[in-house]
């Protein structure tokens, strides 16, 4: 099974560490990955700000770069999910090759658990964590049961962190609130963006966490902003790492 | 709200100057939210129920022009007379004409957010006409000057503390009264002189049976039925996306209703208004005011099966942190932001904009309207309309001709985490919003793209 890694634009450049462990755990479990080189990012900046007219570079690089793989992964549910909704290619004869990648891009936790199956892990992350519901892959993947929903619950992302020797998730008041990043929003917004950002670290740190994780960098990263600000000593962790992390 | 900014991003930062007061208006809304979820869970079919909403309303808005025609027909035989309003202005005009007609000055009106949008106090209050506002909250906010800000809690802003001395001042309440069962007492008594006097009363309309020809009015405090009762003449205005067809539809509705905005299992009053009583006459006021412009608009039209709940403004995080005002507009949060546009593109182009697209109030809405997908596109719709600010075109022209060349962003992204290693003030400072309430990430040396290209290498 070959695997097409894609690491979203902002990871690459401030968090090599998530992309390195996605890389390594994909390895450790039996896949061929491979990272394109061309590859730069899914366009969402431009299209979540109105100008999805803006992205279709962007978007016929994906395909090119993205083309002909069983698989392609990435570590987050927010760039996975923007690909699902609204790849297309400019030229029509690369369109069949958009739509194919729109069905086989995989958030990285959904992919261990619904093409993988993985059933082990061997990882160990002693600390108390507090997990968090990031909305793209939570409300646009599914990859979580929502609590709007009356429906029975499942957690793919848990699920997987259960796997993990000597870690103590907690349970926090708000399960799945949006923490407020929102793409530009966290610039535009700003006051709302960072109140919102505040109350979501304030649920974890009443929960006294160690570590914030999530599947979406984007999101812990602004509450790593606002924990740095708060010279808090809690620390935000993506879930390859936790997943990965053999200490 | 005449005054001072008109756009969500100013109106949200003035809003959140007192934090303590945006702790207290999140948890407030929070608590509706955790009620709602409360009494849906206690409905196992919440689901399918939702699911059936939404295809009635779809199929009332797929054959809407029929359902119209078919109401006007069986309200006109159960002997209400039918107006039909294009827009605002005309849904005002027709009411201060009934008004002249009957030679009323002064009037008592239940809640009705269509009324809102019309701004219809304001008109009348032009006309040299009173107008009572009766539900307690939307009277609270009338003594205030304001307008709602929540559609089914008008007044969640507003503290009891704040509310006593608004009635100290205008209703003769004890000074330092903060107590809600004296201050109701205190507006019930109030309220009841103008029930008695006037001689009109102007009410919503949550439900229109196209079948019978009546209207359903939903309220808690029976202020709808007190008004339309005691007067000579009732005035309902509807704006035409009400319509259900047959009254065996209705209990999908109403069981939905109440439960999704506020977590009650039904609204205390129900109440269905099929003729004029004897000596008094019924009128109807339709209006379009827009509708059928967004009934054109096939990535917008879903918004009309919109019910008036509420619950996707108690679910957002971001109006809890924001409050209904900084939407200026008279409905507020998610919902609004899609409805609003439709409206006036230029007034209202900040407010898709207004959202992280978290989905939450696409889950909790009765009728299953996609709003978080419809802002999405509302946000493509008013850049390519021209409703964008310059210096964000500029931006993302910048941003997308970087993001669209392998090596532009490589070189790009290597120069500009070597500035920030090396001059981090070029970033942290208080031009960049970000740095404003939170650091910046650290920035690594090498990108994954670099540490991948060395492994590769290795391995040779």
């Amino acid at each position: 099974m070959t695997v097409g890694l894609f690491i979203p634009c902002y990871v690459d450049q401030f968090y090599p560490q998530v992309g390195i462990a996605t890389l390594e755990l994909l390895e450790k479990l039996g896949c061929k990955v491979h990272y394109p080189f061309g590859q730069t990012c899914c366009g969402q900046p431009m299209a979540n700000s109105g100008y999805e007219h803006l992205a279709h570079s962007c978007n016929d690089l994906f395909v090119k770069n993205f083309d002909g793989f069983d698989y392609i992964v990435c570590p987050s549910g927010s760039c996975t999910l923007h690909i699902k909704d609204h790849l297309h290619a400019t030229h029509a004869q690369a369109e069949a090759s958009a739509q194919s990648i729109r069905r086989k891009i995989y958030e990285l936790s959904e992919f261990l658990t619904d093409v993988l199956k993985v059933q082990h892990l061997q990882a160990r992350f002693p600390y108390k964590v507090g997990m968090h519901q990031s909305c793209h892959g939570q409300r646009g993947l599914h990859i979580s049961q929502m609590t709007e929903l009356i429906a029975d619950g499942y957690s793919k992302p848990g699920q997987l962190l259960n796997m993990v020797e000597g870690i103590e998730l907690v349970e926090l008041d708000r399960k799945d609130e949006c923490c407020g990043f929102g793409g530009t929003f966290c610039v535009a917004e700003e006051a709302v963006s960072v109140k919102m950002g505040k109350d979501r670290v304030a649920d974890h740190l009443h929960h006294n966490v160690q570590y914030i994780t999530g599947v979406d960098m984007s999101c812990l990263m602004h509450m790593e902003g606002i924990l740095k600000r708060q010279k808090s000593h809690v620390k935000v962790v993506h879930i390859a790492e936790i997943l990965n992390n053999q200490q | 709200m005449k005054d001072g900014p008109h756009n969500h991003v100013d109106l949200a930062e003035q809003f959140n100057a007192d934090e303590a007061r945006v702790n207290w208006h999140d948890e407030t809304l929070w608590w509706v939210r955790q009620k709602r979820d409360k009494a849906a869970w206690q409905v196992p079919e919440w689901e399918q129920l939702r699911e059936m909403a939404s295809q009635v309303k779809l199929h009332t808005l797929s054959n809407l022009h029929d359902y119209l025609v078919q109401f006007e027909q069986n309200a006109q035989r159960n002997g209400i007379t039918v107006h039909w309003a294009a827009d605002a202005e005309e849904h005002n005009t027709i009411v201060h004409g009934i008004l002249q007609k009957h030679g009323a000055k002064k009037l008592v009106k239940s809640k009705s957010m269509l009324t809102e949008e019309c701004h219809l106090n304001e008109y009348l209050h032009e006309q040299g006409i009173d107008v009572i506002d009766t539900d307690l909250g939307e009277r609270i906010v009338q003594l205030a000057g304001e307008g709602p800000s929540h559609i089914v809690l008008p007044c969640i802003h507003w503290k009891k503390e704040e509310i006593g001395v608004l009635f100290h001042e205008h209703l003769g309440t004890p000074e330092g009264c903060a107590d809600p069962q004296l201050l109701t007492n205190a507006a019930r008594l109030d309220l009841r002189e103008k029930f008695l006097t006037r001689r009109v009363a102007i009410t919503g309309v949550n439900f229109a049976i196209a079948e019978t020809g009546e209207l359903v009015v939903c309220t808690n405090e029976g202020n709808a039925d007190m008004g339309a009762h005691l007067a000579d003449v009732h005035i309902a205005c509807m704006g035409i996306e009400k319509l259900i067809p047959q009254r065996k539809h209705l209990g999908v509705f109403l069981r939905l209703l109440a439960r999704s905005a506020t977590g009650q299992p039904i609204t205390t009053y129900s109440s269905h208004f099929v003729k004029p009583l004897p000596g008094q006459e019924l009128h109807i006021v339709l209006v379009d005011n827009g509708r059928t412009t967004q009934l054109g608009r096939e990535d917008f039209r879903s918004s009309l099966k919109c019910i008036r709940c509420g619950a996707c403004m108690n679910t957002c995080p971001v109006y809890r942190r924001s409050g209904g005002h900084s939407y200026h507009n008279a409905i507020a949060g998610p919902i609004g932001a899609i409805l609003a546009p439709n409206l006036d593109m230029k007034q209202y182009a900040d407010l898709p904009f207004a959202s992280t697209l978290c989905g939450s109030c696409s889950n909790v809405c009765p009728v299953k309207i996609d709003i978080h997908q419809q802002l999405y596109k509302w946000r493509q719709v008013l850049t390519q309309e021209g409703h964008s600010p310059a210096a964000k075109t500029v931006a993302m022209k910048g941003m997308a001709a970087v993001l669209s060349k392998p090596g532009v962003y490589r070189f790009s992204g290597k120069v500009g985490r070597w500035f920030m290693r090396v001059m981090p003030w070029l970033v942290n400072n208080k031009l960049n919003p970000w740095y404003k309430q939170r650091d910046m990430p650290a920035p690594p040396k090498q990108s994954f793209g670099e540490w991948y290209k060395n492994r590769e290498a290795g391995k040779k």
